[in-house]
């Protein structure tokens, strides 16, 4: 249980709809997600350590070595229509951010507007999905942020390598053994939660963009 | 005679009925599903929220059509299009539907369209609201005398 923060995905979810919050709440919740849900974009960027004017929090700088947010958020989920700042506008937000442009975000929207869905596409949002969001949409989720776990994590390791360049060669040993077993702990824990994931995917693992969106009938 | 069957048999024929007739679809069926040990009580949280969300737009709507001075319809759209979402997630149906004829009211800015749309949608609510809380006693009786909740698909 002390691997608990690593091994469950953390999904922040925005919408402005109580109702739709608490749906995708129990949604994300049954699919053992660890959940945090939020009513509206700038909310979303605060909880993220990202002022609307881009500034970063001092108290979530890079100087952390584990985050670069005070709460790991592996997605965002967002809804498109909001009042103020709306999920495209928060898609566009997270991409600009140097620290958060990693994060896989996720549009849901009740209207099936191709041209809205092609922009938040073309912005970096990885999937579209049409309201009611289903069990089997969620899914789709679990590759998203793997993909993300394993692109920090290597994105660390060079990091590291970097400043091994300037280090004393003890203080390199040091960092390397625990590098070493911050990758033992984070296989382990990718294993299960791979399996776990894999449970649920379907046969096609790649597939073309456009397949996140279900046609509504 | 056992009682908790003789209430799901009841709730199975309710339920169904309230399918057939279009007042929830495959959505609220979705919600039911979602229902487990760790959030026994769900759909009749989601519900309650709706309820709670349907009169507040509903009253925004009213008194957004009542302006003399001309009606703003790009505010009564907002209410509808947000009805429509609420109505949407959690199965609504037939409140829906009547949100999608309201819709196009509000395009045309047709007052009295929208009026009677408003009514309309006034009237589907609270159709739904008393079937639902008809359905939510039923489960709380079952309960009550032993028996398990069916899912009726």
């Amino acid at each position: 249980m002390g691997m608990a923060a690593e091994s469950q995905f953390h999904v922040l979810a925005v919408d402005d709809s109580i109702i739709d919050r608490k749906l995708i709440e129990r949604l994300l919740k049954t699919s053992s997600y660890q959940v945090t849900t939020v009513d509206s974009g700038s909310k979303a960027l605060k909880f993220l350590g990202l002022h609307e004017d881009g500034a970063t929090n001092p108290n979530t700088s890079s100087v952390s070595p584990n985050n670069h947010q005070e709460v790991e958020v592996n997605l965002v989920i967002t809804d498109y229509c909001m009042p103020g700042m709306t999920g495209y506008d928060l898609l566009k937000k997270i991409k600009e951010s140097s620290s958060l442009k990693n994060i896989p975000v996720v549009i849901m929207s009740s209207e099936n507007v191709p041209s809205r869905i092609s922009r938040c596409l073309e912005e970096g949002a990885e999937e579209f999905f049409l309201k009611p969001v289903r069990l089997s949409d969620l899914n789709k989720l679990g590759p998203h942020m793997l993909k993300t776990k394993f692109k920090d994590h290597n994105q660390k390791r060079e990091k590291q390598e970097e400043k091994a360049a300037f280090q004393s060669p003890k203080r390199q040993e040091q960092e390397e053994q625990h590098q070493h077993q911050q990758q033992l702990l984070q296989q382990q824990s990718n294993n299960n939660k791979r399996k776990d994931i894999e449970e649920g995917l379907s046969p096609e693992r790649t597939r073309p963009r456009y397949s996140g969106i279900t046609a509504a009938v | 005679m056992d009682i908790a069957n003789q209430l799901q048999r009841q709730f199975m024929d309710y339920s169904t009925s309230l399918h057939r007739e279009g007042f929830v679809d495959d959505q609220f069926t979705q919600l039911q599903k979602l229902q487990d040990e760790n959030s026994p009580d769900f759909v009749v949280e989601v519900a309650s929220l709706f309820f709670e969300d349907c009169e507040k737009l509903i009253n925004n709507m009213a008194r957004a059509l009542e302006q003399q001075q001309g009606v703003d319809f790009k505010q009564v759209d907002a209410s509808v299009h947000q009805l429509k979402g609420s109505s949407s997630s959690i199965g609504a149906m037939r409140v829906k539907n009547v949100c999608i004829a309201f819709r196009s009211f509000c395009e045309a800015q047709n007052r009295e369209g929208c009026l009677r749309c408003l009514q309309q949608v006034t009237h589907e609510y609270s159709l739904l609201k008393n079937k639902l809380q008809t359905l939510f006693r039923l489960e709380k009786q079952i309960l009550a005398a032993g028996g398990s909740i069916p899912i009726v698909e």
